[in-house]
């Protein structure tokens, strides 16, 4: 396993951050791949009904790329043994080329005797924090 | 409260085995926009230490969302889906989920609290493989908004 080398660790690490532009296609394409179908995440009608501004991303989608940002610094995503998000504000993606932009950045808050690491991350969309107690604990040699 | 508290302590087993296939995990990895080789290619996963390619960490909300399905939608417990949003998820591999396995699921109601006029569902989703070996347990908190809310 390729898993990052715990010499090269410290706490107050920054991962190096990850900017995505997600759009409705992106939305659905998720939709696809995770089997959650829920209209608010495609329908304007669906999320107005529900009280939104307009369709929101999926909490798994953002979570999903929040620890993407993890796995591409640890280097084998096998390393990622536990991640955790509170999906504190919804990302409104609105029906449009732009779409919504999500910032990504994170940084090792700890490190631990077992040779595990803990990561913590922020997300913001349209300069709003939208994760909340974010973090992954991952494996280092 | 609009949820039956006494649903706390069920167990849902999953309807049948979920069989991971490479597709799939192709098909998770580009839609979270990430081209690592190990989600792709069976070499470069092997290379890595794995029997087939590797799963991405949130991968495991396919089997969660499949497996809490019926419980949202037992009419028994009272549960208006429209109103219900994700608070949050955990996950903690115990290994990593790879193309071949065959898992099965049981999500627990661990918790049914109220709380500022919103009720508060803990569910954990415990994942094995078809050796009885844990896999994944995913952990979330769904929040059903209250009617004034």
């Amino acid at each position: 396993m390729s898993w990052r080398s715990g010499a090269e660790v410290v706490e107050g690490d920054e991962l190096p951050p990850l900017q995505v532009r997600l759009t409705r296609a992106d939305l659905v394409r998720y939709a696809g791949a995770s089997g959650d179908f829920n209209p608010i995440h495609w329908s304007d009608r669906a999320a107005r009904d529900a009280g939104l501004p307009d369709v929101i991303a999926h909490g798994m989608l953002t979570m999903a790329l929040a620890t993407r940002l993890v796995t591409t610094w640890a280097g084998d995503p096998g390393a990622v043994v536990d991640c955790t998000a509170r999906f504190t504000r919804p990302v409104v993606v609105p029906d449009n080329a732009d779409g919504a932009l999500l910032e990504l950045s994170g940084k090792v808050t700890k490190r631990r005797d077992d040779n595990s690491v803990v990561v913590a991350i922020t997300a913001r969309a349209a300069g709003q924090m939208v994760l909340g107690q974010a973090t992954a604990t991952v494996w280092v040699k | 409260m609009a949820l039956d508290a006494s649903f706390v302590g069920r167990c849902y087993p999953a309807a049948a085995t979920y069989q991971v296939g490479r597709e799939k995990i192709r098909e998770f990895a580009e839609a979270i926009g990430d081209d690592n080789a190990v989600y792709r290619d069976p070499d470069a996963a092997r290379a890595a230490g794995y029997a087939d390619l590797v799963a991405p960490p949130t991968f495991a909300m396919i089997l969660v969302l499949r497996t809490q399905e019926e419980l949202i939608n037992d009419p028994k417990l009272g549960l208006d889906y429209r109103r219900m949003v994700h608070g949050s998820q955990s996950f903690t591999h115990h290994r990593p989920i790879t193309a071949g396995d065959e898992l099965a699921a049981m999500l627990h109601v661990d918790g049914i609290r109220a709380m500022g006029g919103n009720d508060m569902l803990t569910v954990r989703c415990e994942i094995t493989d078809s050796a009885g070996d844990p896999v994944t347990t995913a952990r979330a908190m769904l929040v059903v908004r209250g009617a004034d809310q």
